[in-house]
This record gives C-alpha cells, structure tokens and sequence, in this order.
C-alpha cells in the first residue's frame, strides 16, 4: 500500500500511536528533550552499530520494494534503521511514563516529575 | 554459525549488567518496569509481524535458531528486550535524584 515508504509508515504509526502518552496522559519525555535525547544517545550508537555489522555480515536484508533505499555508512544501514533506532526506545520510554503516571511513583529512586528540574532537564517547564 | 543468537544472548547480558552493576537505578525491582516491558512487547510482536511477515526485513536461515513468533526469529525478542531494557535504565538513570 504505502509502496518504498511502507517500513517509514509502521515508523510513524508507532509515533503516531503513541502520541496520547505525551499529549494526553502527559508522559513528559518530548517536553524534556535533553533527557530524552540523552537517554537514546548510547542506544542508538550501540545498536546501530550492531545493526551494521548483522548487515554487513548477512543476519538480515530489507526487501528494496518496500524501503526508501537512503542508506549511510557506506551504503549499508538503511535510513528506516535509524528512524527505528529513535523512534522504538522513545516509543519504550513513553510507555513507562505512562505506566508511572497511571501507578503513581511509589517507591523508585528518580526525582519525582512535578519536583526540581532533572539533572539533564533545564528546558522551561 | 548462529551469529544472530549469541549476539542476541549477549545483548541480554550486556543490558542486564547495565542496570544490575552499573547504572543501578533499581529497575528490576520496579513493577512499574515489568509492567512497561510486557506492554512494549505485546507492541512488539505486531511490529515485528509488520515488518517480517511482508517480509520488509527478511533474516539468513543460518544465523538463527529457527523457532519464530509473529513471523519474526525469537532472537528478535531477546534484541528488543536488551534495547528496552537499556533505554528504560538510562532514562531512570538520567532523572535520579541528586545525592
């Protein structure tokens, strides 16, 4: 259906999907985006770099008929792997964020999220 | 060889270590987490049916065990546990309280 852009669109479903989390239940991860930016950082290098090496090495392919055929590093990693590598961890802390706002923060060691800014949350509330 | 399985158990431990020994956030004790996980993992598995039974991302018959859930290799559920898991801990992590 969605042609060279249909593992693009199971991308924005996820984004789209999961939008209420921040809008609705008010999850805060977009709204501190130096925390969340800094929480993907060393995931998205690390399984990117796994990522690369099980292409190169053969683990997996991606049918040219339904990926936008943008690759980097050298040709090999396909831009929908990046937009994934972003856009499944964010979609994992939204819904820990949710999860935390419908159970209440009982009992864990973060600062609560109504409390002083974050050590990496200076952005205006 | 079955390069995707061990890279897969390997992730596991590499994420469990992360949280148990480095980071610390407490995590696995949260219920809150479990709960998190199995919610990702139910959206996971239609995920994975998106993208492998077409399939968009197809896997080497020699690099995995060869049981499959939604289409995909069952290694694919040890990856996104480790990928989560890892992400939920530095996002504790990131939001602790100062000592």
């Amino acid at each position: 259906m969605f042609g060279r852009a249909t593992y693009l669109a199971v991308m924005a479903a996820c984004v789209l999907v999961t939008l209420p989390l921040e809008l609705v239940l008010r999850a805060r991860v977009y709204a501190r985006p130096r925390r969340w930016l800094a929480s993907l950082l060393p995931v998205f290098v690390v399984f990117g770099v796994w990522d690369y090496v099980a292409i190169r090495r053969g683990h997996w392919s991606y049918d040219p008929r339904l990926t936008s055929g943008v690759r980097f590093l050298g040709g090999v990693l396909p831009l929908e792997e990046v937009v994934f590598f972003l856009v499944v961890p964010t979609c994992a802390i939204l819904t820990y964020q949710a999860v935390k706002r419908l159970l209440g923060p009982a009992g864990d060691r973060e600062r609560p999220d109504r409390a002083r800014p974050d050590r990496l949350d200076r952005e205006r509330r | 060889m079955r390069e995707y399985t061990l890279a897969a158990a390997g992730g596991i431990v590499l994420a469990v270590v992360l949280e148990a020994a480095v980071l610390r956030t407490g995590m696995f004790l949260d219920r809150r987490y479990w709960l998190a996980l199995a919610i990702v993992a139910c959206f996971q598995l239609l995920v994975n049916g998106m993208l492998t039974c077409p399939p968009i991302v197809a896997y080497d018959g020699r690099r995995i065990l060869g049981p499959r859930v939604a289409c995909a290799p069952v290694e694919d559920l040890a990856f996104g546990f480790a990928m989560v898991t890892a992400t939920l801990s530095l996002w504790r992590w990131t939001g602790r309280r100062p000592r």
